[in-house]
């Protein structure tokens, strides 16, 4: 008897990837197209973290908006907290005291740095190194101490007020980041030599996932993506805000596009950001951390023990929300994964008519199947992991 | 505004009447133009190299319910990638069948943010290739964002069960039922 050839069939496949899968750090649903293991279309869903984060807003005072702010990017709150704060402050127009802007911009970098931490470490232990996951886990746990230090908390924050900070840095500050930097320095060569020239590594990461120049900018990506592709790109530079403009610091360009340079371009952006905390940590002057502006600004607590005036102007602050003039501003700021915009309209009075945030991860998400079609399902991996999808920010 | 921006002024002119309004409120220049001409200011607002907008950074909408007529707000930023320049294109469009042209043949990157704009304000894009919800799913009823929409309306896509014998319950609602319980035989 002839043994009976089974043809396989030849229509392409559809594979569903997610919406919980361990490969993918973020809840996401990937409908895949497939021919063999090449990804002919990819559907991506979001939304699987949606939790109305504008619709809430609205019914929230305009101070009540920030807690709700670190939910949104979690891996690095301080740079939400900073780029709402500062769209408000345009709104109101006021402007901080120069100590204030130093302290914001030193804890939004220290914030970028755990954020790239975050998603390096991710990534490579995603492809195998769980090594170096762990390193930079522990590059990070050194970095979240002194957030934790400063803020009272490690993820969800809110330290940053309209007007200003919550309160000053602690004594011995400065000593406990050089002290950070220099283990974190350490432990990123470290990393450096077990990525950078790995050969695994480089088969997984060069030439995957690549975007040309133009279909970034088509499809309005941002950050270490479209600087992967060679656009001179970044917010701090092109609109610079609180003190960037006195900050001497490189914006590392890539040249293919491809997730190597993605990699590359975070793993330089660390050195940068750790720069600009020293010559920030060094010009830091003395003086307040918040405005001296009664409409803007909680009374110090003493006067609301114990002076009428202090506890009315405290109660009305508190119950009525600080009042914003009406009219509308877009404020962008350079998030760990690109521009982040608040665009804030007020009606007057004390709560935000409408919020809105440009999230870089959601419009890089739009591109994914541009960035995955025709590469192999196992290039999903690294290529997801080098967007870095934070649920909180791309479903708000 | 008398203290306008060249660009501003150039805009005025070349467009004339499809220009209801141009302001720098707080530093961002602002265009609102007439929703028919949209693609065409747009395009020229891409194409020109004397304005050279060629990023679109965001769409959203905003409404105004009983504040403004027409209702909606259809709001464009977009960004000079060369002289880091920003502008914002507001489109106002009326209740009813709210619907404005898709910037999605300019724009690749169009196309999720219309989705959005659609999901949450019930906004349709006209040649949109993909109009489908995003953020929520495809049985949800009613635009979120709308400020006619109640902030408490729940809409579970499973139905939610029913509170009894939980934990919860055991500890609110049954006690005050078997207080009434306990109560009523004696009346």
């Amino acid at each position: 008897m002839k043994p009976e050839v089974k043809e396989l069939p030849l229509e392409p496949m559809e594979l569903q990837m997610g919406p919980s899968h361990p490969a993918t750090h973020g809840t996401i649903k990937l409908n895949l197209k497939l021919e063999g293991e090449k990804v002919l279309d990819c559907d991506t869903e979001v939304g699987y973290l949606h939790r109305g984060f504008d619709k809430m807003s609205e019914q929230a005072t305009w101070t009540q908006v920030i807690p709700y702010t670190d939910r949104l990017n979690y891996v690095s709150p301080l740079i939400n907290n900073v780029g709402y704060a500062l769209a408000v402050e345009k709104l109101l127009g006021v402007e901080t005291p120069p100590r204030c802007q130093f302290i914001r911009v030193i804890m939004s970098e220290i914030s970028r740095l755990t954020d790239h931490l975050t998603c390096l470490g991710m990534a490579a232990s995603e492809l195998g190194a769980i090594t170096v996951g762990f390193y930079m886990i522990e590059a990070r746990e050194l970095l979240m101490r002194i957030i934790e230090e400063v803020t009272g908390a490690r993820l969800t924050i809110t330290y940053v007020r309209i007007g200003g900070v919550k309160h000053d840095l602690p004594p011995g500050f400065a000593e406990k980041v050089a002290d950070a930097f220099r283990k974190a320095r350490q432990i990123l060569a470290d990393c450096d030599r077990l990525l950078s020239r790995n050969r695994i590594f480089i088969d997984r990461m060069c030439g995957v996932g690549v975007v040309s120049q133009k279909t970034a900018i088509d499809y309005g990506l941002t950050g270490p993506i479209l600087r992967s592709t060679g656009v001179n790109y970044d917010v701090r530079k092109a609109n610079p805000y609180l003190i960037y403009d006195q900050m001497d610091f490189t914006v590392p360009l890539g040249t293919k596009g491809d997730n190597y340079d993605r990699f590359v371009c975070r793993f330089e952006e660390i050195g940068q950001s750790m720069r600009i905390v020293e010559q920030a940590l060094e010009k830091l002057p003395m003086g307040p951390v918040s405005l001296d502006d009664p409409r803007v600004v909680l009374p110090e607590k003493e006067k609301v023990y114990n002076s009428i005036e202090g506890l009315m102007h405290h109660f009305k602050i508190i119950m009525e929300g600080i009042q914003v003039p009406p009219g509308e501003v877009y404020f962008p700021v350079e998030g760990g994964n690109g521009e982040l915009g608040f665009y804030l309209v007020s009606q007057g009075g004390g709560r935000p008519y409408r919020v809105r945030v440009r999230p870089p991860c959601f419009i890089a998400m739009g591109a994914f199947h541009e960035m995955i079609k025709g590469y192999m399902l196992a290039d999903i991996v690294p290529t997801f992991g080098m967007i870095n999808m934070i649920g909180g920010e791309c479903d708000r | 505004m008398a203290d306008e921006s060249p660009r501003l002024q150039y805009l005025k002119e070349t467009f004339g009447p499809k220009i209801l309004d141009a302001h720098a409120l707080h530093g961002d220049e602002t265009v609102v133009i007439r929703p028919e001409a949209l693609m065409e200011i747009v395009r020229r607002l891409k194409e020109d190299l004397r304005l050279d907008f060629d990023f679109l950074a965001d769409i959203t909408a905003v409404d105004y319910l009983e504040k403004k007529q027409p209702r909606f707000e259809v709001v464009y930023h977009l960004l000079s990638l060369r002289s880091h320049r920003r502008l914002r294109v507001k489109v106002p469009v009326a209740e009813g069948e709210p619907e404005v042209d898709s910037l999605t043949p300019l724009w690749k990157g169009a196309n999720w943010l219309e989705r959005e704009v659609w999901d949450m304000f019930g906004i349709r894009f006209r040649g949109h290739p993909d109009l489908r919800r995003i953020l929520l799913y495809e049985e949800f009823r009613g635009y979120p964002l709308r400020k006619d929409y109640p902030v408490n309306q729940r809409q579970p896509l499973v139905p939610e069960r029913p509170l009894a014998g939980t934990f919860v319950d055991a500890r609110s609602d049954t006690k005050l039922l078997q207080l009434k319980q306990k109560l009523e035989p004696k009346r």
